[in-house]
C-alpha cells in the first residue's frame, strides 16, 4: 500500500516529524509515506502535522510500542 | 524567505540562552514549525549567539537550578547549590545529559542546527552581542545574517507567534 517506509523507532520529538517532513519532499504527489514511530508522541504530532502542511493522514494505528502512520502526500 | 506569500505562516525566536538544555526548545519548534511550512527567524543574542559558533562545546549547569532533577540508578538525582559549585560537577552533569540524550533517541544540538539550515530557517546573529563579547562572525556558521533590534522588529511586527526564549 505504501510507496514509501520510514523508520523512526527509537527517535524521539521532533525528529519523527522532521525525518517525515524530509522524505515527503522528495516524493510526488498522491504517493504514501508509511512510519513508524516509538513515540507516544507522535499521535498528536502527526495528527497536527498534517492539519497544518495539507498532507493526508490515512491511516494512525497502534500495535505493542510501535506506532503506525499512513501519509498520503500533497 | 516565503514573507510575500499572504497565508504562509511565520515565527521569530529570540535566543537568549546558550547552555546544552536551553538549546532545545528554541532549536525544536524552529525546525518543528519549518516542517511544518512555517516561515522561521531566530535572532540569537547574548548567550543565545554561542549557539552560532562552528565548534560547539554546551554544557549544563546545576548550580541555581533546583527544578532540576537527573535520572540516576532508578531515582531522580537534585544537586544542592554547594555541591553544584564545586569544580568538575557540571562537567559530570553535561556528560550524564548527553548520554542521556543519545539513550533516548533526542537529537543533538548539532544535529537540530542543521536541519533548521536545511529548512531555510534564518538565522540572525545581533551584531551588538558579537561587538560586547569581542566574538569573531569567522567563528560563527556561514548561514546567518547580521543584524540588530530592528531587524528583528521588521519580522515579528508580520509574525504570527513571536517567542522569547
Amino acid at each position: 500500500m505504501a510507496d514509501q517506509t520510514l523508520d523512526a523507532k527509537g527517535l524521539n520529538c521532533p525528529l519523527p516529524i522532521l525525518k517525515a517532513k524530509k522524505a515527503l519532499k522528495g516524493m510526488e504527489a498522491g504517493k504514501v509515506l508509511e512510519i513508524l514511530s516509538t513515540d507516544p508522541g507522535s499521535v498528536a504530532d502527526f495528527a497536527a502535522f498534517c492539519n497544518q502542511t495539507g498532507n493526508e493522514l490515512l491511516s494512525s494505528n497502534t500495535a505493542g510500542d510501535v506506532y503506525t502512520f499512513e501519509i498520503k502526500r500533497a | 524567505m516565503l514573507d510575500t506569500m499572504d497565508n504562509t505562516k511565520s515565527m521569530s525566536i529570540i535566543v537568549t540562552k546558550g547552555t546544552l538544555d536551553w538549546a532545545y526548545p528554541p532549536f525544536i519548534l524552529a525546525t518543528t514549525a519549518a516542517a511544518m511550512d512555517v516561515d522561521v527567524t531566530m535572532f540569537f543574542t547574548f548567550y543565545g549567539l554561542g549557539l552560532l559558533k562552528k565548534d560547539l562545546d554546551l554544557k549544563i549547569s546545576t548550580l541555581g537550578n533546583p527544578a532540576m532533577e537527573m535520572p540516576m540508578m532508578g531515582m531522580h538525582m537534585k544537586m544542592p547549590n554547594l555541591v553544584s559549585a564545586i569544580p568538575g560537577v557540571d562537567r559530570m552533569a553535561t556528560t550524564m545529559m548527553k548520554n542521556l540524550i543519545k539513550k533516548k533517541g533526542v537529537a543533538s544540538i548539532p544535529d537540530l542546527r542543521e536541519a533548521a539550515v536545511e529548512s531555510d530557517v534564518k538565522m540572525v546573529a545581533c551584531q551588538m552581542t558579537l561587538d560586547l563579547f569581542e566574538l569573531d562572525q569567522k567563528d560563527l556558521i556561514p548561514d546567518i545574517t547580521l543584524g540588530g533590534a530592528a531587524t528583528y522588529m521588521e519580522g515579528a511586527l508580520k509574525a504570527d507567534i513571536n517567542l522569547y526564549i
